[in-house]
């Protein structure tokens, strides 16, 4: 076994340090705007409500499909907050069960969308002015001609209508702006010194990529991440409300918005209340990419 | 002989472009020389032709119209794939799950589903140049005789709620950017971030509530209210109505206009207000500026003459992403209001599964969508020097 000098150890520890000093000052960074605790905190509350959504909301049972139409069409009231629907189901239970689709939307969205489009826009700046670039430029630019939630309904229109659907077609649509942000970087970083440095000491493509180009531009593409959940809400939402997402006893906030809507103006509060849902979900995905933006942007 | 139909479509298009913007560069250097007689004396050899004919083509213009063309075909190939490769079998779906077995194969062999798929896509590119969609499932007509027919409508939403948006956005920016934290400005900043997160169908339903039911100010639905007749002209009811001499139904038309190009404006004003101002302020900040101040150039003139025009680069470049969001969301708007449009037609297409009217109406939004583009690059070109001259 090797021993470590008391040097190296008080190096190791020293670099604990920065990055823990790191922590502490990206927080510091974070928390200078109310703004951005305020959607961290929305979206806290949110997520809660949308794991444990069978403890929270005052009716579970009414999440899918449940028929009483004695309590059909009520207005809010202290018994039902945001009143009820055609079926007597209360609408402020159906909202929460409708947080814990959206988060699922964004979860598996981003998930296959981030790591593939920076992969891929990573491979094209590394390798600029080869076949490689070209095919993945392209692609991404033709998928990008075409206004997004177009492609989107159009893709989601050949699928089965279900919400498993919408999500892939939102991820087929979404990658190309992945490509963008992170071939433009790699673009730019490509011909710096350090690279040149890592390749002469014959740093493999894989470190390359992984580990000289990709830790600098984790800040920009987080703060993509964190913007782009409230624009996939919304695509979803859209989907779900034109008809071709999740169908309608499924307690979808776009579905649910377009399932009301027929019952407007007399039943408002029935078509409201899911709108006021995505309005609350995007707003705070948005004040907390502000935050995240303002945390990376200092560096 | 058809074989080399696209490519003869092709050089036609090239070579008709090609003399217009000679032309136009001749033109203007007739106007912008000042020597231009000079000019006409100076004999013209091969090398000066060979540079001038490198010139065009590396022209600003020339490459990004050329570029436009290589992004429609991909956008025609894509769209092609969407309709052949991912559905189970476009031939059943055409007749329905009751048609007997040999008519569907006698439908797939018309529709040439059994040859290679770039052959497939070579007919699908002749029968796309010559207009021929195909037959739509929902109305039983030629898709073109339908868009035709509905396209009106939509180019007259998007006209109107573009002029609203630029009324819009330039003067929140300017007012919010000419005082920034004033009461205006942090008004402006609350309205943004509503603006951002509501979407715009949201802003349709509770508009439509607010506006015409509670408060009955405007009309609900529709393009013209009952009983209001237009002689279809040119298929846009406000122009239709003026050329007609008919100003009732003009107000009319306008009033049925007003809520669904809102409710589609709203979140790019939002959008561009903020960046103008944040622009705005970062340019008044700048040292050009201050040189003029001290050259005692009153404020107004420094302000909208020479901290505007560079400031509205970011605020026009935006305004591409934001003119796709418009696209996009006019169906979902016209499908709230009713409004007999040709993004209504593309949603009633897509929730029956008719291919033939999907690929019509994604094509025509692709081509309007790559012209908005190329005109709004044209505009930022001209506000900004350093784009024209980039090589």
């Amino acid at each position: 076994m090797q021993k470590t000098s008391v040097q190296e150890l008080k190096f190791i520890e020293l670099e604990r340090k920065i990055k823990r000093e790191n922590w502490r000052r990206m927080w510091f960074r974070f928390k200078k705007s109310k703004l951005s605790i305020l959607g961290l905190s929305m979206i806290l509350v949110l997520l809660f409500m949308a794991v444990f959504a069978d403890y929270v909301a005052p009716y579970p049972s009414h999440a899918g499909l449940h028929i009483a139409f004695k309590n059909a069409y009520k207005p809010p009231s202290l018994e039902y907050i945001l009143g009820t629907d055609m079926y007597g189901r209360d609408v402020f239970s159906r909202i929460i069960f409708g947080f814990r689709y959206a988060f699922m939307m964004i979860g598996l969205v981003l998930s296959l969308v981030a790591p593939t489009g920076v992969i891929l826009g990573l491979l094209a700046g590394y390798y600029r002015g080869t076949v490689i670039e070209a095919i993945i430029v392209r692609l991404s630019d033709i998928f990008i001609s075409l206004p997004p939630l177009v492609l989107a309904l159009s893709i989601a229109s050949i699928l089965e209508p279900n919400i498993f659907n919408a999500m892939m077609a939102v991820s087929l649509m979404w990658w190309p702006w992945y490509v963008k942000l992170t071939y433009s970087m790699t673009v730019s970083l490509r011909n710096e010194p350090f690279i040149l440095a890592a390749e002469s000491q014959g740093a493999s493509t894989l470190h390359i990529l992984f580990k000289e180009l990709l830790p600098i531009q984790l800040g920009t593409i987080l703060t993509k991440v964190t913007l782009d959940a409230g624009w996939i809400i919304l695509i979803g939402a859209a989907i779900s409300f034109v008809g071709l997402g999740a169908q309608p006893p499924t307690p979808e906030l776009g579905t649910m918005v377009s399932e009301y809507s027929k019952y407007l103006p007399e039943y408002w509060w029935m078509s409201l209340g899911p709108a006021a849902g995505i309005i609350l979900i995007i707003l705070a995905f948005n004040l907390l990419g502000d935050g995240v933006r303002d945390v990376f942007a200092g560096e | 002989m058809s074989l080399l139909l696209p490519l003869r479509y092709l050089s036609g298009i090239l070579k008709v472009y090609y003399s217009i913007v000679c032309l136009w560069n001749d033109t203007l250097r007739l106007i912008t020389s000042r020597d231009y007689k000079m000019s006409q004396r100076m004999e013209v050899d091969g090398k000066t032709a060979l540079k001038r004919l490198q010139n065009y083509l590396n022209n600003y213009y020339f490459r990004k119209i050329v570029y436009s063309i290589v992004t429609l075909f991909g956008i025609s190939i894509l769209i092609f794939i969407i309709a052949r490769v991912l559905p189970g079998d476009p031939a059943r779906l055409a007749l329905g799950p009751r048609a007997p077995e040999d008519v569907v194969e006698q439908y797939r062999k018309l529709l040439r589903l059994d040859q290679p798929i770039y052959v497939q896509y070579y007919y699908w590119l002749i029968d796309v140049f010559h207009g021929r969609f195909g037959l739509s499932l929902v109305t039983f007509r030629d898709v073109l005789t339908d868009i035709t027919e509905f396209l009106p409508a939509t180019v007259e939403l998007i006209i109107f709620t573009l002029i609203i948006d630029i009324i819009g956005a330039f003067s929140l920016g300017v007012l919010s950017g000419r005082k920034p934290n004033s009461i205006i400005d942090n008004s402006v900043r609350i309205f943004a971030y509503a603006g951002i997160a509501i979407p715009s169908f949201v802003w349709a339903i509770i508009l439509q509530l607010v506006l015409a039911n509670w408060l009955d100010l405007l009309p609900a639905y529709g393009r013209l209210s009952l009983g209001i007749e237009v002689k279809r002209i040119t298929g846009l009811v406000t122009i239709d109505s003026l050329l007609s001499g008919n100003l009732i139904a003009f107000g009319d038309a306008v009033a049925h206009l007003i809520i669904p190009s809102l409710s589609l404006a709203i979140g790019c004003i939002a959008q561009e207000a903020r960046i103008l101002r944040a622009n705005l302020i970062e340019n008044v900040n700048k040292d050009y500026v201050l040189n003029m101040y001290a050259h005692g150039i009153p404020g107004s003139t420094i302000f909208f003459k020479y901290a505007l025009k560079p400031s509205m680069i970011p605020t026009v470049t935006i305004m591409t992403l934001d003119m796709a969001s418009m696209l996009g969301n006019a169906f979902l708007v016209e499908l709230i209001f009713n409004w007999p449009g040709l993004s209504r037609y593309g949603i009633t297409a897509m929730l029956r599964k008719d291919l033939n009217a999907i690929v019509g109406v994604v094509l025509v939004i692709g081509l309007a969508y790559t012209i908005a583009s190329i005109i709004i690059d044209l505009v930022v070109s001209y506000l900004d020097p350093r784009v024209r001259h980039r090589r």
